[in-house]
């Protein structure tokens, strides 16, 4: 199975991987980043299908996908 | 499947963009491209002076910021003083089709051996969103409030009507508003790299892009916007395909 790798470090909080994911692995997060942005994280409770959506979307390269 | 980022996107530093702005998957589909050709070696960039100047912290590619709206005749030089190198030149919509109109035009005309990827936002982002040759009929943006009105302003610049009396090698439009659109756009940049190893001249690559900051909508909202009303009035689709050859 896959695996989402998330560095939230450089996330900017634009949701363009909520809105790509057809399984809504991806929620919002309650805290703000480094530089002030919202950001995203990722819901344990829905499995990743590693279809890579959010790799391709994702404009700060924030996401990686890696296999279990 | 293992989805990694290439190692030609620089993430020791991060780019200026705004969130859910389209220049950053642009430079990811360009470093996919090239990964996928093994030609990351070879690729110089050409800038221009606007948003897409930060493309230099996001790739790791040799790079040349160029005047405003001569990024592609820079480019087109590049190529000349180094025909082993793969030469982009990245200008925007406002200065490709505007002050570098006539630089886009000519080396299509000349058929010069580069590829040039036009980011069509529809408005100047940097400065603040003004009114750009692509700027939609009834598109409100900073210097047309009342929405572009085609009897003061013009109509918009289409890209694939202006340039089919040239034999440049290829013609292409593309969006990156959603992944099935980015790996269309990843297919489109590969080809034009391509022709261009071959020498076959003249690509251009306009890819329409989000900037969710100047046209006032949530980065899904501007996703949205290119699906429902951009790509209707600049449709996608390859317009030229042709094995030009340089004359």
């Amino acid at each position: 199975m896959a695996e989402v790798k998330l560095d939230t470090s450089r996330c900017k909080g634009c949701f363009l991987c909520a809105k790509v994911c057809p399984k809504g692995v991806f929620v919002p997060s309650k805290e703000l980043g480094p530089k002030g942005f919202g950001m995203i994280e990722v819901d344990k409770t829905k499995q990743c299908i590693g279809c890579g959506s959010c790799f391709k979307m994702c404009p700060d390269y924030c996401i990686e996908i890696v296999e279990e | 499947m293992e989805f990694r980022i290439p190692k030609d996107i620089d993430l020791t530093q991060q780019a200026s963009w705004c969130p859910g702005c389209g220049h950053g998957i642009i430079c990811h589909v360009i470093a996919e491209a090239a990964k996928e050709l093994g030609v990351s070696d070879r690729i110089v960039t050409v800038d221009d002076v606007a948003c897409g100047q930060f493309a230099q912290y996001a790739l790791k590619y040799n790079s040349i910021m160029g005047a405003h709206g001569r990024v592609v005749v820079t480019a087109a030089g590049v190529k000349r003083a180094r025909p082993d190198a793969l030469v982009i030149a990245r200008p925007g919509d406002g200065s490709a089709y505007s002050i570098g109109i006539e630089s886009t035009l000519y080396c299509g005309l000349r058929n010069e051996n580069i590829l040039n990827i036009v980011v069509n936002n529809s408005v100047f982002g940097m400065t603040g969103g003004q009114m750009s040759p692509t700027s939609l009929v009834g598109m409100k943006t900073a210097t047309s409030p009342k929405g572009r009105d085609p009897k003061k302003n013009g109509t918009p610049v289409d890209i694939s009507k202006l340039m089919t009396g040239t034999d440049m090698a290829y013609l292409a439009r593309c969006a990156v508003n959603s992944p099935a659109n980015i790996e269309k756009t990843k297919q489109c940049i590969k080809k034009a790299l391509q022709k261009q190893m071959n020498g076959e001249g003249y690509c251009l690559v306009e890819i329409l892009s989000m900037c969710p900051t100047n046209w006032g909508l949530s980065p899904e909202a501007a996703c949205d916007y290119i699906k429902d009303t951009q790509s209707v009035a600049f449709p996608l689709g390859e317009f030229i395909d042709r094995e030009g050859g340089i004359k």
